[in-house]
C-alpha cells in the first residue's frame, strides 16, 4: 500500500463518515459542521487527483459560501430547531431501501466493470502523467475558447446573476400596508 | 526530491516560520500598545523587563522597557482560570477558537519569505509548489468567517451572536471587494503563482500601475481583519467585545492570537501584491535579503494599521456595510474591467503601456 | 497508486448518503445539505474521469465548475425561498408544507 493509498483512505471515511453525521444528525448545527468536514475531504481528493484550481475552488465555494449560507439559514429558523423528535419524515424506511438499492446497483456495475484492486484492467490502475500547471492552464484556456466552453461559461454567469437578485426578490420581507 | 522530502521539508519550514510569527505576533501587540499610546500622548507599558544602563551618579537609564510585557500577557492568559459556561454548546464552542487559529496560519504556507535560499530551488516558501496561491490565500480566508460564527452560535449568549452575524456579514461583505481588486496584479502578472507576481514586479511595484486597487485591497484588509475603523463587532462601549465575550483565557488569547497573526499575514500579502514583495537593492546577489525586506514592508503595514487606528473613529453597522456595498464594490469592479481592458489594448499593441 | 474504481466506489457512496438524507429528512435545510453532498459526489467522479480517461481535454474540469456554480446558486434560491416560507408558515418541515395556496 502507497501513502497515497494511505491518505485516499483517510479522506474517504472523514468524507463517509461526516456525511452519515449530516443525514443522521438531529442538531443541525452539527450536521451543518459535519458537512463542511466532508467538503474537506472531497478537497483532499481533488488534491489527489492533481486539480488544484479545484480544490481551492472547493474551499471557496462550498465551504467558504455554501455552508456559511446554510448555517445562517439554520441560524434564522433556530426556534423550530428542537432536537428530541427524529430527523427523519414518515417515508424513511422506504427511502433506506430505495437507497441501499440503488447505492448497491452504482457499486456492483462499478466491481463489474474495474476491479476495486487494479488487477483485471492494470491501465486504469495508475493514472496518465500530467504535468504540475497543466490542469490549471487547460481549464482556464477551455473557458474561453469558442470552441470548447465559453457559451456553457456565459449561461452560467447569466444564471449566477439571475439567482442572485432572485434569492434576494424572494427573502425580501413584503412591505406591510 | 521524493514526496516524502518534499513533505518533511514543508514541515520543517511551516514549523520554523509559524514560530516565528508567533514570536511576531507577541511583539506585535507590544508594538501596538507602545505605538498607540505614543499617538495619544501616553507612555504604554513599559515596566516589565527592560535592559539597565548605569549612570553615573543618577538614576539607571533602562533601555527598551516593556519587552517583557508579552511574556507576561502570556502568562496571565494561560493561569487564568479556563471558565466554561454552563449552557453553551460545547462541541461548537471548544471548536470555534481552533477554527480561528488554524486559517490564521495556514495563509503562511503560500506566501514567498525570499528568493532562492536555504537550497529552495525558485522562492523560500513552506508550500512552493501551490500554483494557485491567490485563490489558497482567498479560501483559507473565507474559511476565517467561521471561528466568529462558531464563537457567537456556541457561546449562547446575546451579545455574543450579536457580534458573531454583524462580524460574519462583514466578513462576507468585504471579502468580495477584496477577491475583485486581487484579479488586478494576477492579471497584470498573468499568474496565480505569488512569487510570479513577485518577480512581475520588477519592473515596478504594482502600486504604481494600481494605486486604485492598493487602497481598496488595503481598506477591505481592514474590514477582513475587524480592525479600527471598521472593528464595531467587537465594539467594547455596545458589545462588550461581540463574539468572544464568553471566552476566558488561553481560548480568548487564541482569538487574540488569531487576530495579529493575520495582521501579519496580510501586511505580507499585502507587500507581495503592490509592493515588490522580497525585491530590493541587492536581492539577486544576496537572496536572503529578501527576507529582511519582507520583514521591513511588513513592519510598515503593521505600523500603518496601527495609526489608522489611532486616527479614525468607528463607523456606523449601516454605513459599513453602505460603503462596502455601494463605494467599495462597484469601485473594485471597474478598477477590474478597466484594468483588464488596458491589459488587452497593450497586448494587441494599440496603445503603450509598460507591462 | 490509486486505481479509478476507488474514487467511484466512494462517489457513490457518497451518492447514496445524501439521497437518502434528501428522501429521509424532515427539515428542509437539512434536505438541502443532503442535495450538495450529492452533488459533491458527482464531481468527484467528473473530476476522476477527467485524470484517469481524458487529460488533455478539460470537459471533466470543466463541468465540475459548472456543477459548483450551479450548487452555488441552488444554495442562494433554496434557502431564499426556505427563510421565506418560514415567514409565511413558521414552519421548515417539508412534510407540513402541503397545501398549494396560502
Amino acid at each position: 500500500m502507497t501513502s497515497q493509498q494511505v491518505i485516499f483512505i483517510i479522506l474517504a471515511v472523514i468524507t463517509l463518515a461526516s456525511g452519515l453525521v449530516v443525514v443522521t444528525n438531529r442538531n443541525l448545527f452539527h450536521a451543518a459542521l459535519a458537512m463542511m468536514l466532508s467538503f474537506f475531504g472531497v478537497a483532499g481528493f481533488y488534491v489527489l487527483l492533481e486539480a488544484p484550481f479545484l480544490a481551492a475552488s472547493q474551499l471557496l465555494v462550498y465551504i467558504g459560501a455554501i455552508s456559511i449560507l446554510i448555517i445562517f439559514a439554520i441560524m434564522m429558523t433556530r426556534r423550530l430547531m428542537s432536537t428530541d423528535e427524529s430527523p427523519f419524515n414518515s417515508q424513511w424506511i422506504a427511502a433506506l431501501f430505495g437507497t441501499l438499492l440503488i447505492g448497491g446497483l452504482i457499486i456492483f456495475v462499478i466491481v463489474s466493470v474495474f476491479s476495486p484492486f487494479g488487477d483485471i484492467i492494470i491501465a486504469n490502475s495508475a493514472p496518465p502523467s500530467l504535468a504540475v500547471q497543466e490542469s490549471t492552464v487547460l481549464l482556464g484556456r477551455s473557458f474561453v475558447d469558442p470552441d470548447q466552453y465559453v457559451i456553457p461559461f456565459e449561461i452560467a454567469s447569466v444564471l449566477l446573476l439571475g439567482a442572485l437578485v432572485g434569492s434576494i426578490a424572494i427573502a425580501r420581507p413584503e412591505k406591510e400596508s | 526530491m521524493t514526496l516524502g522530502q518534499i513533505a518533511l521539508r514543508a514541515l520543517i519550514a511551516g514549523f520554523i516560520m509559524s514560530l516565528v510569527v508567533i514570536t511576531g505576533f507577541a511583539y506585535t501587540t507590544l508594538l501596538e500598545r507602545r505605538l498607540l499610546a505614543r499617538l495619544q500622548a501616553r507612555i504604554g507599558p513599559n515596566r516589565a523587563g527592560y535592559i539597565p544602563l548605569p549612570r553615573k551618579g543618577k538614576r539607571e537609564r533602562r533601555l527598551l522597557g516593556g519587552i517583557m510585557q508579552p511574556a507576561a500577557d502570556a502568562v496571565k492568559l494561560f493561569f487564568k482560570e479556563d471558565a466554561t459556561p454552563a449552557m453553551v454548546d460545547r462541541v461548537v464552542y471548544n471548536l470555534a477558537p481552533m477554527l480561528t487559529v488554524i486559517p490564521a496560519i495556514l495563509i503562511l504556507a503560500v506566501i514567498p519569505w525570499a528568493g532562492p535560499i536555504l537550497g529552495y530551488e525558485e522562492y523560500f516558501a513552506i508550500a512552493p509548489g501551490i500554483d494557485v496561491g491567490i485563490l489558497f490565500i482567498l479560501a483559507i480566508t473565507s474559511i476565517g468567517v467561521y471561528g466568529v460564527v462558531l464563537a457567537g452560535w456556541g457561546s449562547n449568549s446575546k451579545y455574543a451572536i450579536l457580534g458573531g452575524i454583524r462580524a460574519s456579514a462583514q466578513m462576507i461583505s468585504y471579502e468580495l471587494s477584496l477577491a475583485l481588486v486581487i484579479l488586478a496584479p494576477v492579471m497584470l502578472a498573468g499568474s496565480m503563482n505569488l512569487n510570479d507576481i513577485v518577480v512581475a514586479q520588477e519592473g515596478g511595484w504594482y502600486v504604481l500601475f494600481l494605486p486604485v486597487a492598493a487602497i481598496v485591497f488595503i481598506i477591505g484588509v481592514f474590514a477582513e481583519l475587524q480592525r479600527a475603523p471598521f472593528d464595531l463587532l467587537e465594539a467594547e462601549q455596545e458589545l462588550s467585545s461581540g463574539y468572544n465575550v464568553e471566552y476566558g483565557g488561553m481560548r480568548f488569547g487564541m482569538f487574540f492570537m488569531a487576530e495579529y497573526m493575520k495582521m501579519i499575514s496580510f501586511s505580507a500579502i499585502a507587500a507581495v501584491l503592490f509592493f515588490g514583495g522580497y525585491r530590493g537593492p541587492f536581492v539577486d546577489q544576496f537572496p536572503a535579503l529578501g527576507l529582511l525586506y519582507m520583514f521591513i514592508k511588513i513592519v510598515i503595514g503593521l505600523i500603518i494599521m496601527i495609526w489608522v487606528r489611532a486616527s479614525l473613529p468607528r463607523l456606523r453597522y449601516d454605513q459599513l456595510m453602505g460603503f462596502g456595498w455601494k463605494v467599495l464594490l462597484p469601485i473594485a469592479v471597474l478598477n477590474f474591467l478597466i484594468t483588464a481592458v488596458i491589459i488587452v489594448l497593450a497586448s494587441e499593441g494599440i496603445i503603450a503601456f509598460p507591462i | 497508486m490509486i486505481p479509478l474504481s476507488w474514487y467511484l466506489i466512494v462517489s457513490a457512496l457518497l451518492f447514496s448518503i445524501g439521497l437518502f438524507g434528501l428522501l429521509a429528512r424532515r427539515n428542509a435545510v437539512a434536505m438541502l445539505m443532503a442535495v450538495e453532498l450529492m452533488l459533491n459526489a458527482v464531481n468527484i467522479n467528473l473530476v476522476a474521469f477527467w485524470r484517469y480517461q481524458t487529460p488533455e481535454a478539460p470537459a471533466g474540469l470543466a463541468w465540475a465548475v459548472f456543477v459548483l456554480t450551479i450548487a452555488a446558486a441552488e444554495a442562494a434560491v433554496g434557502l431564499a425561498l426556505i427563510i421565506s416560507v418560514y415567514r409565511r408558515r413558521d414552519s421548515v418541515i417539508a412534510e407540513e408544507l402541503d397545501t398549494l395556496k396560502f
